[in-house]
C-alpha cells in the first residue's frame, strides 16, 4: 500500500500514463481546490483593478483592502433565497448550471502544469479541451430556455451564437499551432498538451515567434476568440446589465448564479492555459537555450521566492500606510499577518531553491523543478487573467451584429489564411 | 485473417466502467424516445452521446471519441436545441405523443431485436475470446497516416476525405437555401 | 468477472439501434424522430469501432469518423427542411405533414 503511494513519486510521467489512480485523484483534488481559490482571488482582483482603473478604491471595508470580500460574497450568495420561476422547467433549471460547471472543470484533466504535472496526458489533449469547452454552450442554452422568460432566452441565444461563431476561428488558430509541432525530424506532430510544449522545447522557440509573424497572428486570433468564447468584455453583450438585465442568468439567484460565475472564471483560466501551452511555451522559463549557464538556472529558480517576497513587500507597505486610527487597528493587524504569511512562503521557496539548485535527482531538486514548472505556467496564465480585467475596464462593448460580423467576416478568413500560409511555409522550409 | 489473440493488461475497474457507461447509454436512449418534452429528449441524447464517447475511449479510439464530443455533443445537439426553441413545442407537448399504429412499430422493432440476438447467439463462436490491445498513444498519428498518407504518397482514404468535405459544403448550401424566405 | 469482449459492445449497439428504430416508428414529433435517427447512427458507429478493435486495424474508426461527418450534414439539412416546413404549416407532427395527399 505504501509502495503504491510512493512508487509514483519521482516518476517522469503523469499519473494517467503511469496508471496510478490514487495520485490522479490527489492531483484532481489539488486542481479543484486551486481553481476555487484562484476564482475567489480573481473576483477580488477584478473589483479592485476595475476600481483603480476608474480612479476609485473598490472594496476596502470587509478585510484590509477588501481581501475578505470574496468570502463575504460567497457567504451572502449561499444564504440568499433560492427563487425558481413558477413556470420554469424545474429539472432543466436545476441541471443547467451543472452542465456549464462540468464542462468548465473537466478540461482541467489535461492542462499541463509541468512535464509530469498533469492529471492525464491524453493523446488527443487539445481536441479534448476544445470539445469539452464547446459543451459549455449547452449549459447556456438550457439555462436560457429553462427560465421561461424573454430576456434570458434572447441572452442565451445571442450568447450561444457568439460562442459557436468564435469557436471556429479558435479551432483554426489552434490547428495552425499544431501544424508547427510537426516540424521535427520524424515529421509527426502531436495533439497532446505535454507533447506540444515539448515540441516547442525541441525546436528551441516559442510558437509565438515561429515563422514570424505567422505564429503571432495565430496567437492574436486565439487571444481575441478566447475573450469572445468566455463572454467577457468587450464581447459581453449577452450578460451586460445595461443591455439585457444580465442575459441568460437573470432568473438565477444565490448559489446557482455563483455556479455560473465559477464556470465562467474557470473557463477563462482554461482557455488562457490553452493559449499559454500552445504559443507561450507552457511551463518553460524564458530563454532556456540562450541563457543556459548554471548561474542563470539558479537566478531563474529564485523567481518564485522573489515574487512572493514582492507581494509580501506590497502587503507590508499597505500595513505601514494604514491610517493610525483605532478603527483601523484590526485591519492593520490582519494585513500585517498576511504580509508575514507571504514572507514565510517566500522564505520556504527560497530554501527549496537554494537546497535543490543542482540538477541531480534528489527530492529537493525534484521539488524545486516541480515548483519552477508550476510557477512559470501560473505566471503566464496570470498575465492573461490580468489582461481580461484590463480589457473589461478599457474597451466599450461590441453590438451584437458587429460582433457576429467580426467573428465570421474578419476572424475566420484571417485564421484560414494563416493556416494555409503556415502549411506552405512549413513544407517549403523542410 | 485470424488476428493473434493478445491478452490486454486492463486496469481492475474496466468491467464496472463498461457496465456503467452501457447502462447510461441504454437508459438515456430509452429516455430520448419516451419523453414528452423535446428539450428533455435532447438532454437525454446528450448523455447518450457522451456515454458512447466513453465507450469509444474504452475501445482505444480516443480520436473518434474526441470527434464525437466536438461534432455530435457540441455541434449537432446545439443545433437541435436551437431548432426546438425555434419551433415552440409547448403546444406539441400537450398533444398525443405516439402515433396511432404504435403497436405495429413496437412489434417490428422487437422482431428486429430478436433477429440481432439470434445472429449473436449463432455467430458467437466466430468472435475471438480476448480483445486486442491497440496502442493509444499513437492513435491520432495512425489515423492521420491513413487519411492523408505519407509525404509524397496518398493515404488510403484521402479521396474519401475530399468527398466528405464536398458533402459538408453541399450540406451548408442546402441548409442556407432551405431556410431562406425568398430564394 | 467475465472479461469484456466484442460481443458486449455489439449487444449495447443492438440495444441502441432497436431503441432508435422504435423512436422513428412510433413518435409523432419530427424533432424526436430526427434524434432517434442519430441514435441509430451512433449504434452503427459503436459497432464499427468495436470491430475495429477486434481486428486490430483502424479502418473501422475511420469509417466511424466519416459517419459522424455524414450525420452532421444530414442533421443540418433535415432541420433546415423542418424549419422550412414549419413556416408553411404550423405543425411538427409527422402524421399531419401529408400535403401530397388530398
Amino acid at each position: 500500500m505504501l509502495n503504491y503511494i510512493t512508487s509514483y513519486l519521482g516518476s517522469p510521467v503523469t499519473p494517467g500514463q503511469a496508471g496510478n489512480q490514487l495520485w490522479a485523484l490527489i492531483y484532481v483534488l489539488i486542481i479543484f481546490a486551486g481553481v476555487s481559490v484562484v476564482v475567489m482571488a480573481m473576483n477580488w482582483l477584478e473589483r479592485k483593478a476595475l476600481a483603480h482603473f476608474q480612479i476609485r478604491l473598490g472594496p476596502m471595508r470587509v478585510g484590509p483592502h477588501g481581501l475578505l470580500q470574496p468570502i463575504a460574497d460567497a457567504l451572502k450568495l449561499m444564504l440568499k433565497e433560492d427563487i425558481i420561476p413558477s413556470e420554469a422547467d424545474q429539472f432543466v433549471f436545476w441541471v443547467a448550471p451543472l452542465i456549464g460547471l462540468l464542462a468548465a472543470f473537466t478540461v482541467y484533466t489535461v492542462i499541463p502544469f509541468g512535464p509530469s504535472q498533469a492529471v492525464s496526458d491524453m493523446n488527443i489533449g487539445i481536441l479534448f479541451m476544445l470539445g469539452v469547452s464547446s459543451l459549455g454552450v449547452l449549459g447556456i442554452v438550457t439555462a436560457g430556455w429553462a427560465s421561461n422568460s424573454h430576456y434570458p432566452l434572447i441572452g442565451a441565444l445571442r450568447s450561444s451564437a457568439q460562442m459557436v461563431s468564435y469557436e471556429v476561428a479558435m479551432g483554426l488558430a489552434v490547428v495552425s499551432a499544431i501544424l508547427m509541432t510537426s516540424l521535427n525530424a520524424t515529421g509527426t506532430g502531436t495533439l497532446s498538451m505535454i507533447g506540444i510544449v515539448q515540441a516547442q522545447q525541441q525546436q528551441g522557440i516559442w510558437f509565438l515567434f515561429k515563422f514570424f509573424p505567422l505564429g503571432f497572428i495565430a496567437f492574436i486570433i486565439f487571444a481575441i476568440a478566447m475573450v469572445a468564447e468566455t463572454n467577457r468584455a468587450p464581447f459581453d453583450l449577452a450578460e451586460a446589465e445595461s443591455e439585457l438585465t444580465a442575459g441568460f442568468h437573470t432568473e438565477y439567484s444565490g448559489l446557482r448564479w455563483s455556479l455560473f460565475m465559477l464556470a465562467e472564471y474557470a473557463a477563462m483560466i482554461a482557455v488562457s492555459a490553452i493559449a499559454v501551452t500552445l504559443w507561450l511555451g507552457g511551463w518553460m522559463r524564458p530563454f532556456p537555450n540562450l541563457l543556459n549557464a548554471p548561474v542563470w538556472e539558479f537566478i531563474f529558480s529564485l523567481f518564485p521566492a522573489l515574487t512572493f517576497a514582492a507581494l509580501a513587500g506590497f502587503a507590508l507597505i499597505g500595513t505601514v500606510r494604514m491610517p493610525s486610527h483605532s478603527f483601523f487597528k484590526i485591519q492593520r493587524i490582519g494585513l500585517g499577518v498576511f504580509a508575514l504569511l507571504l514572507a514565510f512562503i517566500a522564505l520556504v521557496l527560497l530554501l527549496i531553491a537554494i537546497v535543490g539548485h543542482n540538477s541531480d535527482n534528489s527530492i529537493a531538486a525534484r521539488t524545486r523543478e516541480g515548483i519552477d514548472y508550476i510557477y512559470w505556467f501560473m505566471l503566464k496564465v496570470s498575465i492573461f487573467m490580468y489582461l481580461f480585467i484590463w480589457y473589461r475596464a478599457t474597451w466599450p462593448r461590441y453590438r451584437f451584429d458587429q460582433l457576429m460580423r467580426v467573428g465570421w467576416k474578419v476572424m475566420l478568413p484571417i485564421s484560414l489564411g494563416v493556416l494555409i500560409v503556415t502549411a506552405i511555409v512549413g513544407v517549403v522550409v523542410k | 485473417m485470424n488476428p493473434a489473440m493478445n491478452v490486454g493488461a486492463a486496469p481492475v475497474a474496466t468491467p464496472w466502467f463498461f457496465y456503467g457507461l452501457a447502462a447510461a447509454a441504454v437508459i438515456s436512449g430509452l429516455l430520448v424516445i419516451t419523453r414528452r418534452n423535446a428539450v428533455h429528449s435532447a438532454l437525454a441524447l446528450i448523455i447518450t452521446l457522451l456515454s458512447v464517447a466513453g465507450l469509444y475511449l474504452m475501445l482505444y479510439a480516443p480520436f473518434v471519441a474526441g470527434v464525437q464530443i466536438i461534432v455530435y455533443a457540441g455541434g449537432i445537439m446545439v443545433l437541435f436545441l436551437f431548432v426546438i426553441m425555434l419551433v415552440s413545442i409547448e403546444r406539441a407537448s400537450k398533444e398525443r405523443q405516439f402515433n396511432r399504429i404504435w403497436p405495429v412499430g413496437l412489434v417490428a422493432s422487437c422482431a428486429l431485436l430478436a433477429l440481432f440476438l439470434s445472429a449473436f447467439a449463432k455467430g458467437k463462436a466466430l468472435l475471438p475470446d480476448r480483445m486486442m490491445q491497440l496502442p493509444e498513444s499513437t492513435n491520432t498519428q495512425q489515423i492521420a497516416a491513413m487519411l492523408y498518407g505519407d509525404a509524397g504518397k496518398m493515404g488510403q482514404y484521402t479521396f474519401t476525405f475530399e468527398i466528405a468535405s464536398l458533402l459538408l459544403l453541399v450540406a451548408i448550401l442546402g441548409a442556407v437555401i432551405m431556410t431562406k424566405k425568398k430564394i | 468477472m467475465v472479461p469484456i469482449t466484442t460481443l458486449h459492445y455489439l449487444v449495447v449497439a443492438a440495444a441502441l439501434f432497436v431503441l432508435g428504430t422504435i423512436g422513428v416508428l412510433t413518435r409523432r414529433n419530427v424533432v424526436i424522430v430526427l434524434m432517434s435517427i442519430e441514435l441509430i447512427l451512433n449504434a452503427v458507429n459503436l459497432n464499427l469501432v468495436a470491430f475495429s478493435r477486434m481486428w486490430g486495424n483502424l479502418h473501422g474508426q475511420i469509417f466511424a469518423i466519416f459517419i459522424v461527418v455524414d450525420a452532421a450534414a444530414e442533421a443540418a439539412v433535415g432541420l433546415g427542411i423542418l424549419i422550412a416546413f414549419f413556416r408553411n404549416k404550423e405543425t411538427i407532427n409527422v402524421d399531419e405533414i401529408d400535403l401530397l395527399k388530398w
